[in-house]
């Protein structure tokens, strides 16, 4: 009854390039997912995820319960945050988040009780029953954002397949990049949250028929999964969709959506599209298990699975850690060798970031910490130049020319970087890792992107300016014309006037003529300070936009400082048009 | 330029230039043995001594140039420049000559072009024309004769003798250099049917005596760095397939002109496909260029030996494809992920 499986169904296809890379996984996987610990504190910033920042609704001082919600989303893009434990909001407060640059933003500092007290919950066991958009509402508010790494907000992912029909839905299980084990750990001991995870979010999306890719280089999780597929098939009906774990070959970028999607369909992404426009949508396996918890146990994302790896931890493993939880805290439980330690990346080798503090939260995207000897991650080789030996070539998985793009990137030619589809790369890094010149590729493209889209956003910011001018100009114009017209017509009045009535000059006319003047004035004041403030909301946005674009933490009180101003402008808008109506009310 | 701060990717393969030029030079191994073994001493003692003054040559380029030169040193690019030279050189040529060769290579057509990675032509091949173009007569009859065809060849002492004092105005001796087979061939086949050339004794029994086993030590050669990653298959087998296929439309007929089987395992075609022409700095870079380059090479090997008044002509065509590699990079960059056809911009 259940999942009939096409015979052969999926035919595993390659994608062009890739590497194949020591995994270095066994490490963290000698124990089962440990709990992370009851830290003293939390620390929650308020943009755990890609888009908007959420925007608190606690206060300091308040105490709040296990799942409350502490900041709201703000916008579709924008993914809320929960309080992961009961206790005392102590600080909402910048400080530093986990970011390349060390830079710092709000965050919601929560000093747990050790109660553990949870807020109401509303359990749903039938999910079946919900309008999707029911479903779909409960995902947004449960602040699920892509736990695979990407940090995308989930709701705002489903609701893309909106008008669309899914033919697959992918779930992602590959964890291709080296010392990650989260994923591999959550499929061996958590394969059924998975399933029922699989089954809520095809139902959601009506998906024709599911997917599960795993990569060869995980028999136990396969086996696991396999097992709980076959246990769902017998006694199950949730799971009412052709369902199969398909196993893919392991090589490294082989969990990118878009060499995923490769690889189990043979088609391509076509540019500027969503693989909701072909009809798949691929989700990471934590994620659709954290939409399964979020749905029918009302849980929202309060936690997730990180694995702690690296040569200076003496035990590591996979933890399951509350949100905010300081990596300086789990380090220390994973017995770290502080001397030892040389870096410290949080996600992998291949695609992770060096922090440069311990002093950050997990956040919802934190899937790996590698505390690193230096045995374990020497320094970089010294560049030397490129010798076109083609190698970055033949292992890029989006078929780019990247000793091209270095050649361009290097010679500030950015804009035909960008033509030879710069922003194609997936910062994958398979091109630096074969490097034999040992060329930072990466650095290199990251930093021309940074330039073009430093330059677009100017470009965007000198059109407006342009367009303000424009309309200004027409207006003054227009205002010069209109003038010039009441001119005439009064000209054209005294004239009658005159040869009606030679005697009676000027004085009736007096009164309106001065009226008429005193408008202006007002207005041409009103204009003018209206003018200014344009000006200062034209360069709030820039401001804002820069900030964003660099993540600054000053970026909310920018926001509301916008708010603020937009209200302002407002206002004169409204006491400009009141000026005006009486004069315009005297124009023929 | 602006200081890039370190990023991902944090792991690298420990792959480097030097790594991979090692790997050449270990790969020209079996190539070199079968050379001393049925030419003598000549081409080891060319390898060494071009291999020590390119090495001499670079440090004094990079020291004028003001780079690091102990660490440039280190990506062994020089070295393997003398090695090409050295192994395509003919064994018995004065010293002089081939230093004119190796400097030619490193000063003129490596570092005045900007060094490593930026010379638009394989400096080996570079060095090799300047010295055909200049001492035609030296550069055909240094040949050595191949063991088993004569009285036997010369010793150490003899070789070293002839290379480093011969005589500069009669370079030949005879009864120790002997012409190469495919200059032979194309010279008596003119006057004589297959049958006939081939009783000389530069062919010995199979098909060329001495060349077959070079070319077979580098075709070994060759699949160990193909197999190590080193290089990719797309330009020996389009190089090899394109000689190939213009030796048959063109040569099939022995009795008229160089047969394929000499085409293939005389001169030095097995050289010039897996170790020359995969020069990554001056070669084509995609996949699909890279086919075309070795095809073009293979082609113009095929045009020049047959119709030209060179017997062997690796060096001319290397070059002559140099010139074609950035319209061939133009035409041919791959489609990248997600777009129906490569953008051709730049
Ligand atoms: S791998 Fe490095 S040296 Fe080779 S072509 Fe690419 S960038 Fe140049
Ligand atoms: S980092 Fe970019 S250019 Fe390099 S291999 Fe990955 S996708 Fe290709």
């Amino acid at each position: 009854m259940n999942s009939p499986e096409q015979p052969g169904a999926v035919q595993v296809q390659d994608f062009p390039g890739g590497i194949v890379l020591p995994d270095n996984k066994a490490q963290s996987l000698q124990q089962p997912i440990r709990p992370g610990g009851l830290p003293p504190e939390l620390w929650l910033p308020l943009q755990q995820h890609l888009g908007q920042p959420a925007i608190t609704v606690v206060s300091e001082g308040d105490r709040v319960l296990k799942g409350q919600l502490l900041a709201a989303a703000q916008g579709p893009d924008s993914v809320p945050v929960h309080a992961p434990t009961s206790g005392l909001i102590s600080a909402i407060a910048q400080r530093a988040v986990p970011h390349p640059s060390g830079m710092s933003d709000w965050c919601i500092t929560l000093i747990p009780d050790g109660e553990d007290r949870w807020r109401e919950r509303q359990p749903l066991p039938a999910y079946l029953e919900l309008e999707r958009d029911q479903l779909l509402a409960r995902v947004h508010a449960s602040g699920i954002a892509g736990l695979g790494g990407s940090g995308f907000a989930t709701g705002r992912k489903l609701d893309s397949t909106r008008g669309h029909q899914i033919h697959q839905l992918i779930l992602n299980g590959v964890e291709c990049e080296p010392y990650i084990t989260a994923d591999q750990a959550l499929m061996q001991e958590r394969a059924e949250e998975i399933l029922e995870g699989l089954a809520l979010t095809a139902h959601l999306i009506e998906a024709k028929q599911c997917l599960i890719a795993i990569e060869d280089n995980k028999p136990a999780a396969i086996q696991a999964m396999q097992g709980a597929l076959a246990r769902h098939r017998e006694d199950n009906s949730q799971l009412q969709r052709p369902t199969e774990i398909v196993v893919i070959p392991t090589k490294y970028p082989s969990g990118g959506e878009k060499q995923l999607i490769q690889m189990l369909t043979g088609q391509e992404l076509p540019h500027g599209t969503l693989p909701a426009d072909i009809g798949i949508l691929c989700h990471n396996v934590a994620t659709v298990a954290a939409i399964y918890r979020a749905v029918v146990h009302d849980e929202p994302l309060l936690s997730r699975i990180i694995t702690l790896t690296g040569e200076a931890l003496a035990d590591p493993g996979n933890r399951e850690a509350l949100l905010g939880t300081p990596i300086n805290y789990l380090l220390q439980q994973a017995g770290q060798d502080q001397a030892a330690t040389r870096h410290l990346i949080m996600g992998g080798p291949m695609m992770g970031f060096e922090l440069p503090s311990s002093q950050v939260p997990v956040v919802k995207t934190s899937n790996c910490l590698i505390a690193a000897t230096v045995q374990e991650m020497p320094p970089a080789p010294p560049a030397q130049t490129c010798i076109r030996c083609g190698q970055c070539e033949q292992v890029c998985p989006m078929t780019l020319l990247p000793q091209q793009l270095l050649w361009f990137a290097q010679g500030s030619e950015h804009h035909k970087a960008e033509q030879h589809n710069l922003f194609d790369c997936i910062e994958c890094g398979a091109c630096a890792y074969v490097c034999p010149s040992h060329i930072p590729l990466v650095q290199h493209y990251r930093h021309s992107k940074g330039v073009l889209r430093k330059e677009q956003a100017e470009q965007a910011s000198a059109n407006r300016a342009r367009e303000r001018f424009e309309q200004r100009q027409a207006r003054l114009e227009r205002e010069k014309a209109e003038k010039e017209a009441r001119r005439q017509a009064r000209a054209e009045a005294r004239k009658a006037r005159q040869s009606e009535t030679p005697a009676a000059t000027g004085s009736p006319e007096q009164a309106p003529t001065s009226a008429e003047i005193a408008a202006p004035v007002d207005t041409q004041m009103l204009e003018q300070r209206r003018e200014q403030a344009m000006a200062k909301r034209e360069e709030l946005l820039e401001r804002l936009s820069a900030a964003r674009d660099q993540a600054l933490a000053s970026t909310p009180q920018l926001e509301r400082a916008l708010a603020k101003h937009e209200q302002r402008l407002a206002a004169l808008d409204q006491k400009l048009a009141d000026a005006r109506t009486p004069a315009q009310g005297q124009t023929p | 330029m602006t200081f890039i701060a370190r990023s991902s990717p944090h792991a690298f393969s420990g792959n480097s230039t030097g790594r991979l030029m090692q790997w050449v030079m270990l790969a020209s191994v079996p190539g070199l043995l079968a050379q001393t073994w049925f030419f003598g001493w000549g081409n080891l003692i060319n390898v060494l001594w071009c291999m020590a003054l390119a090495v001499g040559a670079e440090a004094v380029m990079l020291r004028i140039r003001k780079r690091p030169v102990r660490w440039q040193l280190e990506d062994c690019t020089a070295l393997v420049t003398g090695l090409l030279l050295g192994l395509s050189l003919p064994p018995l040529l004065p010293w002089w000559i081939s230093a004119l060769a190796v400097i030619s290579a490193i000063v003129m057509a490596k570092h005045l072009y900007g060094g490593l990675g930026n010379n638009p032509f394989n400096p080996a091949m570079v060095g090799y024309a300047v010295v055909l173009i200049s001492f035609p007569l030296a550069m055909t009859t240094t040949w050595a004769m191949p063991a088993g065809a004569g009285d036997g060849g010369l010793s150490l002492w003899g070789t070293l003798v002839q290379i480093f004092a011969g005589s500069a105005s009669s370079p030949a001796i005879d009864g120790v250099t002997m012409a190469t087979p495919l200059d032979l061939y194309k010279q008596q086949i003119h006057r004589e049917l297959a049958s006939t050339v081939t009783q000389h004794p530069a062919f010995g029994d199979f098909v060329a005596r001495g060349w077959e086993w070079v070319n077979l030590g580098f075709l070994a050669g060759g699949l160990l760095l193909l197999w190590r990653r080193i290089i990719t298959w797309h330009i020996p087998v389009s190089f090899l397939a394109a000689l190939a296929f213009m030796a048959l439309l063109f040569g099939w007929d022995p009795d008229q002109s160089v047969p394929l089987s000499l085409h293939l395992l005389a001169g030095g075609t097995m050289l010039g496909a897996f170790f020359i022409a995969t020069d990554p700095v001056s070669g084509a870079t995609s996949n699909k260029g890279k086919l075309v380059y070795g095809a073009g090479i293979g082609a113009l090997l095929y045009i020049i030996r047959a119709w030209g008044s060179y017997p062997d002509a690796v060096a001319f065509a290397v070059l002559l494809m140099n010139f074609a590699v950035p319209f061939i990079d133009h035409y041919t960059q791959p489609r990248s992920y997600g777009h129906q056809k490569p953008r051709r911009v730049s």
